[in-house]
């Protein structure tokens, strides 16, 4: 006995000297969350340590949105990549664990439907019919294309989707089905969309949906397909520009960073969030997302000045939100 | 009975030689075939990779321009976390199977623990990964390091480690033994100047075929939280860290990190087709890896078996 308790408190001498270690050794910003926000939060790390001379360390790591906000709630991480506001529960996980933080939205994203180049059919589409084709009682029953539409050939679906997990899946049922997370389930799944980029580009009758830069980097082996704005009644194609002026709806959402208060103590993340924010625009663009109006990143920082904590979602996912809306709401904050 | 002819002694024999000859064609065939898998793979990767293979590939961080991006932190990372896990996973699982051979009695909890050790060799790596972020990752506090990493691998490939050690072990005759202690070695002397020596090229081929394992897994590194973008290596021990301070001979282990699997994985992923290119040099990388650690294992085992003379 004498000797297992010397062992257990080796061990746990160990493991604190360990630590206290860490501690010495800091002056790491950590980053975690969507894998959606990941391509704009990682070119701003990389060249702010290019910037600093790697004075300054940042990690950037994927768990998704919902698997970012776990950690950040927990405060192990300093800012949380979300491809949508935060939801009621994170907001109680947060305040539990004495978490605040400030809600920046960096980027706009535009799911896009796509279709194979050579499907002569598909050439818009309404929210009405993604609903007869996606909701779950069309599950083994809308099989051809004239169901949904008469005027489509009596030719067979094939249906490729974000997998259940992901913030994509989410906000597209919501949008299109009516409800978050409520879809057919007999179609091809995949976290990964560039599965989802091969299966489309390969079969003549496919159908499928992803975020924007899969569709912007794939142009050649996909055809973009126009959704009908249900407020206007005309066809909009998915495009950079067709987000900015806010005609792409409801498949344009904002994505955004969540950043710790109590990080924002530390001059470090202050400099990584004004460097973010300053060159946020141009990066953004870069890794083919659509870049906020200048006005909304300058409003970032000044909500950090000005301590204007917490979300303006109320823990709500909202459909269709143009850049001119949420630039008014956050305005108001 | 009539005795057989030349000729239908012929016959059988014949007859014999025919099967003889189709088993051989089938192993030779099977042997290709799985050879030619390989091969393919290998060739892809290389062809698909070839304008990767420079410098700046190897020292290199990730990047999101695919040109630029290298496996600078995930090769580092990979043979830093195999060195905490062969450094736990090696002394543990070696002297577990040695106990169990030569010490344990037979009794129904040494069965009881065999059948489990068998078992766990075969529980998909994922738990183990949840294992280790409850207990390496927030009990101990070690966080999302290199430890906690090293330390959920060697969990991963114990068994193996043990299971091999016994296989090893047995295969040594039983007049070893009995000779070393006729002349009145104790347990101990035996294992140690014969049991040991004799079993380590067997030892040594689990310990390469765990350690080959555990650098190809992703699933247990992903859920304790290995990184995907990390452009600085782990604290160099006693080199000048932040503020003027030195960092410690063991920094290194609580460093954040990542390996080469999930470098591969997040380049797969990406939006941009270029990023293809990486991964398949990466994995040619890793695969470059394997092999060689492989070959030092051969070589290794080589060399002791000719020190064996029975």
């Amino acid at each position: 006995m004498f000797k297992k308790s010397n062992i257990v408190s080796l061990m746990a001498a160990a493991g604190v000297s360990l630590f206290s270690a860490q501690a010495a050794y800091a002056q790491v910003i950590k980053v975690d969350g969507s894998s959606t926000v990941y391509p704009i939060t990682e070119a701003v790390a990389e060249e702010f340590q290019k910037a600093k001379k790697n004075a300054i360390k940042v990690t950037v790591g994927i768990s998704g949105t919902g698997g970012g906000f776990k950690k950040f709630c927990r405060d192990e991480t300093d800012i949380s990549n979300a491809s949508r506001p935060i939801t009621e529960k994170e907001m109680a996980d947060c305040k539990a664990a004495g978490v605040n933080y400030v809600e920046m939205p960096v980027a706009y994203d535009a799911l896009t439907i796509v279709a194979n180049p050579k499907n002569a059919f598909l050439k818009e589409v309404t929210v009405a019919e993604m609903k007869a084709l996606w909701e779950p009682a069309a599950q083994g029953k809308v099989m051809k294309w004239n169901q949904v539409n008469p005027a489509w050939p009596d030719a067979p679906v094939k249906l490729f989707g974000a997998g259940a997990d992901s913030g994509t899946f989410e906000y597209f049922t919501e949008a299109m089905v009516g409800k978050a997370k409520s879809s057919r389930g007999d179609y091809t799944a995949s976290e990964d969309d560039n599965v989802l980029v091969q299966g489309v580009s390969r079969d003549v009758n496919a159908i499928g949906y992803f975020g924007y830069a899969y569709y912007a980097e794939n142009m050649a082996k996909l055809k973009g397909v126009l959704v009908v704005n249900p407020k206007t009644g005309k066809a909009v194609e998915p495009s950079a520009a067709n987000v900015e002026n806010g005609t792409y709806a409801p498949l344009s959402r904002p994505i955004f960073i969540y950043v710790k208060v109590k990080s924002l103590d530390k001059p470090e993340v202050k400099e990584f969030l004004e460097f973010y924010m300053k060159h946020g625009a141009k990066l953004t663009k870069e890794v083919k997302y659509v870049p906020l109006p200048a006005a909304a990143y300058t409003g970032n920082i000044d909500h950090v000045n000005k301590k204007k904590y917490g979300t303006v979602f109320g823990g709500k996912n909202e459909i269709g939100i143009t850049i001119e809306d949420l630039m008014k709401r956050e305005a108001k904050m | 009975m009539k005795p057989l002819t030349t000729e239908e002694i012929r016959a059988v024999i014949a007859k014999g030689k025919f099967y003889d000859n189709l088993f051989k064609a089938v192993g030779v065939f099977c042997l290709a075939f799985a050879l030619l898998v390989i091969v393919a793979l290998i060739a892809d990767m290389v062809i698909k990779g070839s304008e990767r293979f420079t410098l700046d590939f190897f020292f290199n961080f990730a990047s999101r321009r695919a040109t630029e991006a290298g496996i600078l932190s995930a090769w580092v990372g990979s043979l830093l976390v195999m060195l905490v896990t062969a450094m736990a996973a090696v002394p543990l699982g070696v002297a577990a199977g040695l106990y169990l051979e030569e010490y344990a009695k037979r009794n129904l909890l040494t069965n009881i623990i065999e059948v489990n050790i068998t078992n766990l060799a075969a529980v998909p790596s994922i738990v183990y990964g949840l294992l280790a972020l409850g207990i390496f990752v927030y009990q101990f506090g070690f966080g999302q390091s290199i430890l906690s990493a090293g330390l959920t691998l060697a969990l991963l490939i114990l068994p193996i480690i043990i299971v091999s050690t016994r296989e090893a072990i047995r295969a040594i005759p039983a007049m070893i033994r009995e000779g070393s202690m006729a002349v009145g070695a104790t347990r101990w002397q035996t294992c140690r100047f014969h049991i040991i020596p004799y079993a380590m090229p067997g030892i040594l081929t689990g310990v390469i075929i765990g350690l080959a394992r555990a650098i190809g897994e992703t699933a247990p590194i992903i859920t304790i939280g290995a990184l995907t973008f990390i452009a600085f290596l782990p604290p160099v021990p006693f080199s000048a860290a932040d503020a003027g301070t030195t960092a410690g001979l063991f920094d290194w282990l609580l460093s954040p990190f990542t390996v080469m699997p999930i470098q591969i994985f997040n380049w797969t992923s990406r939006p941009d087709p270029a990023f293809e290119v990486n991964a398949a040099a990466a994995g040619f990388v890793l695969m470059v890896m394997v092999l060689s650690m492989n070959a030092v294992a051969i070589y290794l085992r080589y060399q002791m078996r000719k020190k064996i003379k029975w």
